[in-house]
């Protein structure tokens, strides 16, 4: 009963390494750039969560659409005031001025928000059903089941919409879909718009859940996003989604087994692991479509 | 070329010299001492960054302090009255600038004696500067033993503090859940990342008489504890024992008490911060034991009800327990210099470590041959999120 109990465990945790591995792998698959920001703006979208509830009192969803509609906005502006003028840059630079944007912004909120934790506000009010001597929380139900939607969401957009079509033929050649006339700037500020929403989501339902949220909060999740966007493959939608799951489940079975102080060591040895062994990620080759 | 050589060499050798006299010239003056009519005590706090909260009301019951002595006339040295003037500097709850402000306060602002930082590991990166310049700096809040230890097992004659330290806490503790509250199985939920939660670890298993059930690890900045608590649920504990910091302490009595389980949770002076009950949440906080250097529902002696009524009155607020031992060290270095009738800040440092009987708000203090203040360890009790009760541990 009890691996049970951690696999629930497992699940939630990986369900939010999962939507921000989405964002690192999108914005991968397009431009070929490591966004080390992303878990920041992971945080900023907690902490926008925390203002909406707190001054105007709105409700969980609300907050919740309105912390992506600004980790989108933000997505956006950092796309194009940090990483749009260096577009013909070596991949090198990019990706420094990607963890400089990532020092600015924890370090900026540190400033102006002061580095000790806050109390989340409890816009939902937190039970717990219970299956024999299994427990799940609703909260737990909540960010598994709105974590899927959203990648149900993510993945309708990308197939089925002219905007996703744009974006996949950016991610396979950008200058031959400028050819035909798709708009490299807009679909690239799109990308970034659609991958800083699902991390916003991710910061209001972590609040929620843990009750606690900070200007570092970003930074663990945020590499441990990135080790599982490789994990699944780099670039690959689906692949994201996996390796943010597994991440999840190695963690709780680590500390399960009673390794409790190698829980981080493990994961980052998985990362080095699979580098060594299948850069291309468990889904690398196989599917070729990249986003 | 080879004459250009020597010429660098030449040169090199004689700015080494003059560097090493340098040396030698310092080392001979010994101290700072107050110029004029007024002995400035450095700060070195933690104003902003991780221990900011510990750092700020350092600064508040430190300045409390000095303004409450000014206001009564000064420290006595021999026969003449002289000011405290304080001089205050943040150091980011960084090693590195706390390090560099001590360097600051002991040469630019001639400081006789410096409070903070609040952290051990500050402590110890400020703490070969401090020597260095030969003045004494009391942190409020380093419980590390090591703190005031030289490697080879000497005293620092430097460091001193005005709190306990760790395995006095963890010793107390341990016997505190074993004969008061008499619970015989504990499980350790501890941080693996802090020098502070090894401490406590390691004196708490070495004094406890009873069974430690099992022993598991976190890290400083987890936030997620519902592995470990489910864990916890096919063992057989009376309580748990989580050394650690309030803000991960907190959302472990949090998902803990989601999670269903009811046990006692103990605690050291980690804990002692009101976030722990705003991240908890009040309805979860029940059953919760801590130690910790001072609380108002344990008076010490009749000073603290004093302190209590003057604290309110300047900031509003109920004072905590890291103002009152930052106003303890405040009163601890007018004690110094008025034994030793001198504001030299070697004599000062001699003077805190002959330290015997002093009458602090946060109990009576005298100074052991290892610069640790002997004195109660009170443990206090949440309920509900608020104090049930708190008694002194001797």
């Amino acid at each position: 009963m009890q691996i049970l109990q951690q696999l629930i465990n497992g699940l939630s945790l990986g369900s939010i390494y999962a939507l921000l591995a989405l964002g690192y792998t999108m914005v991968y698959g397009i431009i070929k750039l490591i966004n080390f920001a992303h878990g920041d703006v992971y945080m900023l979208g907690a902490f926008w969560g925390y203002y909406m509830i707190n001054t105007f009192h709105v409700g969980f969803w609300t907050a919740l659409i309105l912390s992506m509609i600004f980790c989108a906005i933000i997505g956006v502006i950092v796309e194009f005031l940090a990483y749009r003028p260096l577009r013909d840059s070596p991949r090198i630079v990019v990706l420094i001025t990607a963890i400089g944007v990532s020092f600015l912004l924890e370090n900026g909120m540190s400033y102006l928000f002061s580095s000790s934790p806050r109390d989340f506000p409890q816009a939902m009010v937190m039970h717990r059903y219970h299956l024999g001597s299994l427990s799940i929380s609703n909260v737990q139900v909540l960010i598994l089941v709105t974590s899927i939607v959203l990648m149900i969401l993510l993945q309708l957009i990308i197939k089925r919409t002219r905007m996703g079509k744009a974006m996949r033929a950016v991610s396979v050649d950008p200058e031959a879909a400028q050819l035909i006339g798709i708009n490299v700037d807009h679909t690239i500020s799109f990308t970034f718009a659609l991958g800083s929403a699902l991390a916003g989501a991710a910061g209001v339902m972590i609040g929620l859940y843990y009750n606690s949220i900070d200007p570092l909060m970003g930074m663990t999740p945020g590499i441990k996003a990135f080790v599982a966007a490789v994990l699944g493959g780099i670039g690959l939608i689906p692949g994201a989604a996996l390796g943010g799951f597994v991440i999840g489940l190695v963690e709780t079975a680590v500390q399960a087994m009673g390794f409790s102080a190698f829980r981080d060591a493990a994961v980052y040895a998985i990362l080095i692991v699979i580098l060594i062994i299948r850069p291309a990620g468990i889904l690398g080759k196989t599917t070729r479509e990249k986003v | 070329m080879k004459k250009m050589k020597i010429a660098t060499l030449a040169a090199t050798a004689m700015m080494l010299a003059a560097v090493f006299t340098g040396c030698a010239n310092k080392a001979g003056t010994s101290g700072n001492s107050a110029s004029g009519d007024t002995i400035t005590i450095g700060g070195n706090f933690e104003l902003s960054g991780a221990a900011a909260a510990y750092g700020s009301a350092m600064q508040r019951g430190v300045k409390l302090a000095v303004t409450k002595i000014n206001k009564d006339g000064g420290v006595k040295v021999g026969d003449k009255k002289m000011k405290l003037k304080l001089v205050t500097k943040d150091n980011k709850s960084d090693n590195a600038s706390a390090a560099s402000i001590a360097t600051n306060l002991t040469t630019q602002t001639k400081a006789s004696a410096v409070i903070g930082p609040i952290t051990s590991g500050a402590g110890l990166a400020a703490l070969p500067n401090m020597t260095k310049a030969k003045v004494p700096l009391i942190t409020p809040g380093g419980t590390q033993d090591s703190l005031t230890l030289q490697k080879n097992g000497k005293v620092q004659p430097y460091m001193f503090r005005s709190c306990f330290e760790d395995s006095f806490q963890g010793k107390a503790l341990a016997k505190y859940v074993y004969n008061t509250m008499k619970l015989k199985n504990v499980a350790i939920l501890g941080d693996k990342s802090t020098d502070y939660a090894q401490g406590l670890i390691k004196a708490f298993k070495g004094e406890y008489k009873g069974k430690i059930v099992t022993t598991e690890y976190y890290q400083a900045g987890d936030k997620d504890f519902n592995t470990l608590l489910t864990k916890l649920k096919s063992k057989n504990y009376d309580a748990i024992f989580v050394p650690g910091y309030y803000s991960e302490a907190g959302l472990i009595i949090r998902q803990a008490r989601e999670m269903g389980i009811d046990k006692p949770i103990v605690g050291a002076d980690g804990f002692a911060d009101p976030k722990l009950v705003s991240i908890a949440g009040k309805s979860n906080a029940s059953n919760i034991y801590y130690t910790t250097h001072f609380d108002a529902k344990a008076p010490a002696n009749n000073k603290v009800a004093d302190y209590l009524k003057l604290y309110k009155d300047t900031y509003g607020d109920d004072a905590g327990t890291f103002d009152a031992l930052s106003y303890d060290a405040v009163y601890m270095i007018k004690q110094a210099i008025e034994t030793e009738k001198s504001t030299n800040s070697v004599k000062i440092a001699e003077g805190l470590a002959k330290l015997k009987n002093f009458q602090g708000v946060t109990g009576t203090i005298t100074m052991d041959k290892y610069h640790n203040p002997q004195k109660p360890v009170i443990v206090t009790k949440l309920m509900d999120g608020t104090e049930a009760e708190a008694t002194a541990v001797k």
